[in-house]
């Protein structure tokens, strides 16, 4: 076995064994779905909605408190407790790199988000009839984007701070309007038209998600908003970054 | 030549001068000791040694190699304690061994690592419930796991019962008389009385003093290195 494969292993062995974000990773957006289905009235065509149900708005908005929650959050309390407790120096002193066990987060962290998505698909389609991405190409692509977007925006919290706690708080400053202009609080069809503009060019990248979705066809400047989050975010996080 | 040598090594953070122009070499089979109040330059001075800060001035030269640029290979070679270094929690003893083991071209037998430190019934207890001791001998192992030339000790007994520092001091004599090269880092001089050979004392970023604890404790008049450590240090301030 590789020194990053056994790396990876271990550490989802300590993820899995403090299994809080796991579950949450991957069930919570499941089980809001299901109580949002449960409300009256969410699953019928609505004016307010543009005619569209309001389950199906949600859908990609639910995608959004799954990733924010593991990208966001978890990984930046995550390195920041290894950094906080020394891990990231001890391993310094070792012929293996400490940025393995970063890019070993990120794995775990990103192979959880994808599970929850594709339960939160499955069952979006099974039991509410909302279709499955009518461009399952550009589906994934947009997805991936959007998935290395908020996980580089996670990344640049990781960097600076220095105790688990203060990246607790920290976090809040992505979390929040990442959450907001995502949909999670009021839907995004709800939003004044100039945040809904600004949710469409932000991570994860609500607005292309639900356009290959229903097959609308994705606006390009929106993908490439979402790239250019990954690649500055990962530079600026790069750039930040502490051991110590 | 020197297993360790050191030479008018300086650093300094922003106008803080944090190390002042140290030389000091040790010998291949010795248990060498740095010795210093807090804030004197002990934890700099090593990390210098382990290619983890780059020196403004001055040579280091360990096992032959410069740490700056042959970081990678000083670190096959070289085993590391550091002060206040935590593992996850949620971590097994013999998992740590195991994944440590991993980074290393030759590690040690695990089973016989865990019985020298008397880790064997503890070796799938999480991290996080092991005693102070405990996780020290655990540090202690994770040093050794790469069978190392040249094991750093950093603050190695610092939060130990006394029974646990006894314990804790005749292993480190176990791993010398295994052939492993010791570097102690303490500002407690009842164990480097104990256990160095030789020791260097700092302070305020420079050695003011190097040798045996005997020489030190004759040089300086005193009954005790404790003694002679107060008076070495307080004829500079």
């Amino acid at each position: 076995m590789s020194t990053f494969t056994k790396i990876t292993a271990t550490e989802a062995k300590i993820f899995l064994r403090s299994p809080f974000m796991a579950v949450a990773g991957v069930l919570l957006p499941s089980i809001l779905l299901l109580a949002i289905g449960a409300i009256p009235g969410m699953t019928k065509p609505s004016d307010a909605a543009g005619g569209y149900r309001f389950i199906d708005a949600w859908v990609p908005s639910l995608v959004v408190i799954s990733l924010a929650m593991l990208a966001l959050q978890s990984i930046p309390a995550a390195v920041a407790a290894y950094r906080e407790q020394g891990v990231l120096r001890r391993l310094a002193t070792t012929p293996v790199h400490p940025a393995n066990l970063l890019v070993a987060q990120l794995v775990i962290h990103v192979v959880v988000a994808l599970a929850g998505i594709a339960l939160l698909l499955g069952l979006a389609n099974t039991v509410y009839d909302v279709p499955l991405p009518k461009h399952p190409l550009m589906f994934a692509v947009t997805l991936l984007l959007g998935v290395v977007s908020t996980f580089s925006l996670g990344l640049i919290t990781a960097s600076i701070a220095g105790t688990a706690k203060s990246a607790n708080g920290l976090a809040m400053l992505t979390f929040v309007p990442i959450m907001f202009f995502g949909g999670v609080y009021l839907p995004r069809p709800l939003l004044p038209s100039v945040l809904q503009r600004i949710g469409d060019y932000v991570p994860p990248g609500s607005q292309p998600l639900q356009d290959t979705w229903v097959g609308t066809g994705v606006q390009p400047l929106q993908l490439a908003a979402l790239a250019a989050f990954a690649v500055l975010g990962t530079a600026l996080a790069a750039r930040l970054f502490r051991w110590e | 030549m020197p297993l360790i040598e050191v030479t008018d090594l300086r650093k300094q953070y922003g106008n803080r001068v944090a190390v002042d122009g140290v030389s000091f070499t040790v010998e291949r089979g010795e248990i060498f000791g740095i010795l210093g109040t807090n804030g004197a330059g002990k934890t700099t001075t090593v990390e210098c040694l382990q290619g983890l800060r780059h020196a403004d001035g001055g040579t280091i030269s360990v096992l032959g190699l410069d740490p700056a640029a042959d970081h990678t290979e000083l670190t096959r070679r070289v085993g590391v304690q550091l002060q206040e270094s935590q593992l996850p929690a949620k971590l097994r003893v013999r998992e740590a061994l195991e994944l440590f083991a991993s980074f290393y071209p030759q590690s040690a037998d695990i089973d016989v690592l865990l019985d020298q430190l008397d880790l064997r019934d503890h070796a799938r207890s999480y991290f996080g419930k092991l005693s102070g001791g405990q996780k020290q001998r655990v540090s202690i192992a994770l040093a050794l796991v790469g069978q190392p030339e040249l094991a750093i000790l950093d603050e190695l007994t610092t939060g130990l019962d006394p029974h646990a520092r006894r314990e804790t001091w005749q292993l480190v004599e176990g791993v010398r008389a295994a052939g492993v090269t010791v570097l102690l880092v303490t500002h407690f001089m009842d164990e480097a009385e104990r256990l160095c050979d030789r020791v260097a004392i700092f302070d305020a970023g420079r050695v003011v003093a190097t040798g045996t604890p005997a020489e030190l404790r004759e040089s300086a008049n005193a009954s005790t290195l404790d003694d002679a450590f107060v008076s070495l240090t307080r004829s500079v301030r």
